[in-house]
């Protein structure tokens, strides 16, 4: 049974209602005003991301651990949407930037460490194109996925000293209490949204590669035609 | 007792590749010298690119020194498994009764002295170039040049292996490592720079820091995973 699909409607719809919810009925920010309400879009994708690339990342221990193809298949399936998410939020940073700090990009820790993510999680991808051989596929791109994953906290952390501005995270904590649930509606539809696109890609993924193992060696060189010879 | 034979055996491993890896860089010492070259001209490009702006070359002489030393390690790294996979030998290097640990380790630390030993040559040049001073001491200055090589040689290292047999491996080593080895760079040029024009704030001993978490890190888990790119 697909269950992705039930799961990607959910999260739409879930995403819809936080939508309508945070844009038309909950009050606007305080500091910045209406511009504020892309929170409701901003920090899912965040939180998204990270529980995506967090389960690429356990994905790809399981893969190293018991190559299977059905864990590999699961590291380059969550490693694409976490790309796309973390891209997006890069995305809708700027467009939140620009308002309020009054730039598009700053050298904040969280904006750095985000593009640093998407580069680094970008070359799994690429070297996944690349290796053809599916045995040595799963090896390295597990390995090269642990390598970037284990790199993030210390990326952020650097980056932290090196400079920062980012406004703390929001949290429930942090938030206004009117705001936290339409906060808390979308940020479970996009979750549900992610994982149904990262799990519909993954069966894909997986089909391919197994018709990729499955697929018949190649046959020798074919023996030299005989034309009968003079 | 045959926990500290087996350490000791591994340890004697590791000097033997260390060995064997320096021995084979010295006999073709014009590919170093060459290296060394093209660190040079990178200098040199950096003030053409920036122009002769004395006080901003001054300023920012720690970051040309570190990208100078970060672009000549890609083509050191990718060296040090080229030599196995040119002549073959990688079967043998895999199936030696040596510990796949020991194969890393022992490279590592190859590609970790000779590029040290490039930042201790590039650095005079440096002063040179970009009329730099050395305000802080010198031991700060090595323990960063040390901190920072070593930093790139342990994730480059294992790119280098995993990388090594595959046809675009000269663009996909930089693909894969640069972006792995920003918190690295970020820290060793930190340091470089403070050490070189002054820390008023007393900030080098935790990008220092940073830079030591950053090696243990990389050093243990690149060590852990080597086996397995090794044997795909």
């Amino acid at each position: 049974m697909k269950w992705e699909l039930p799961l990607i409607g959910l999260g739409a719809i879930l995403l819809t209602i936080a939508h309508v919810w945070g844009l038309f009925i909950a009050p606007p920010e305080a500091m910045m005003g209406d511009v504020g309400r892309i929170l409701y879009i901003h920090v899912p994708t965040a939180w998204a991301a990270l529980v995506i690339l967090t389960v690429s990342f356990i994905a790809a221990i399981g893969a190293l651990w018991t190559s299977s193809y059905g864990w590999d298949a699961a590291v380059e399936a969550f490693a694409e949407v976490g790309v796309i998410l973390t891209a997006l939020l890069l995305f809708q940073g700027s467009m939140w930037a620009k308002p309020t700090w009054g730039v598009f990009w700053t050298w904040d820790p969280r904006l750095t460490t985000s593009a640093v993510l998407v580069v680094l999680f970008l070359g799994v991808l690429v070297l996944r194109r690349i290796v053809d051989n599916p045995e040595k596929r799963l090896t390295v791109s597990a390995v090269a996925t642990i390598i970037a994953y284990v790199d993030v906290p210390i990326v952020y952390f650097a980056i932290k000293w090196w400079r920062t501005l980012h406004q703390p995270f929001s949290s429930p904590d942090t938030v206004d209490s009117a705001m936290v649930s339409p906060l808390r509606v979308a940020a479970f539809g996009m979750l549900f949204l992610a994982i149904g696109i990262a799990m519909a890609r993954w069966r894909s993924i997986r089909a391919r590669l197994h018709t990729e193992a499955d697929a018949p060696e190649l046959p020798d060189l074919p023996a030299p035609l005989d034309l009968g010879g003079t | 007792m045959s926990v500290v034979a087996d350490f000791v055996s591994v340890l004697k491993q590791i000097v033997q590749v260390l060995r064997k890896d320096l021995l084979i860089e010295w006999r073709a010492r014009s590919r170093a010298f060459a290296l060394a070259c093209f660190a040079l001209t990178i200098l040199l490009l950096f003030s053409f690119a920036v122009g002769p702006d004395t006080a901003a070359l001054r300023q920012h002489a720690g970051a040309y020194l570190w990208l100078s030393l970060l672009l000549s390690s890609t083509l050191l790294l990718d060296r040090s498994f080229q030599i196995e996979v040119e002549s073959g030998a990688m079967e043998t290097l895999v199936l030696a009764p040596t510990n796949q640990a020991a194969v890393y380790y022992g490279k590592a630390l190859s590609n970790a002295l000779q590029l040290s030993l490039l930042a201790a040559l590039m650095f005079p040049a440096v002063l040179a170039l970009f009329d730099g001073r050395l305000d802080g001491s010198p031991l700060l200055l090595g323990v960063g040049l040390v901190l920072g090589c070593a930093g790139l040689s342990a994730p480059g290292t294992l790119y280098a292996a995993l990388t090594a047999r595959l046809n675009s491996r000269q663009l996909l080593l930089p693909l894969l490592l640069f972006p792995l080895i920003v918190p690295c760079l970020l820290a060793s040029v930190k340091a470089t720079t403070l050490v070189m024009t002054g820390d008023p704030m007393n900030q080098v001993d935790s990008w220092l820091k940073l830079l030591l978490a950053f090696d243990v890190v990389y050093w243990a888990v690149c060590g852990v995973l080597f086996g397995k790119v090794i044997d795909a």
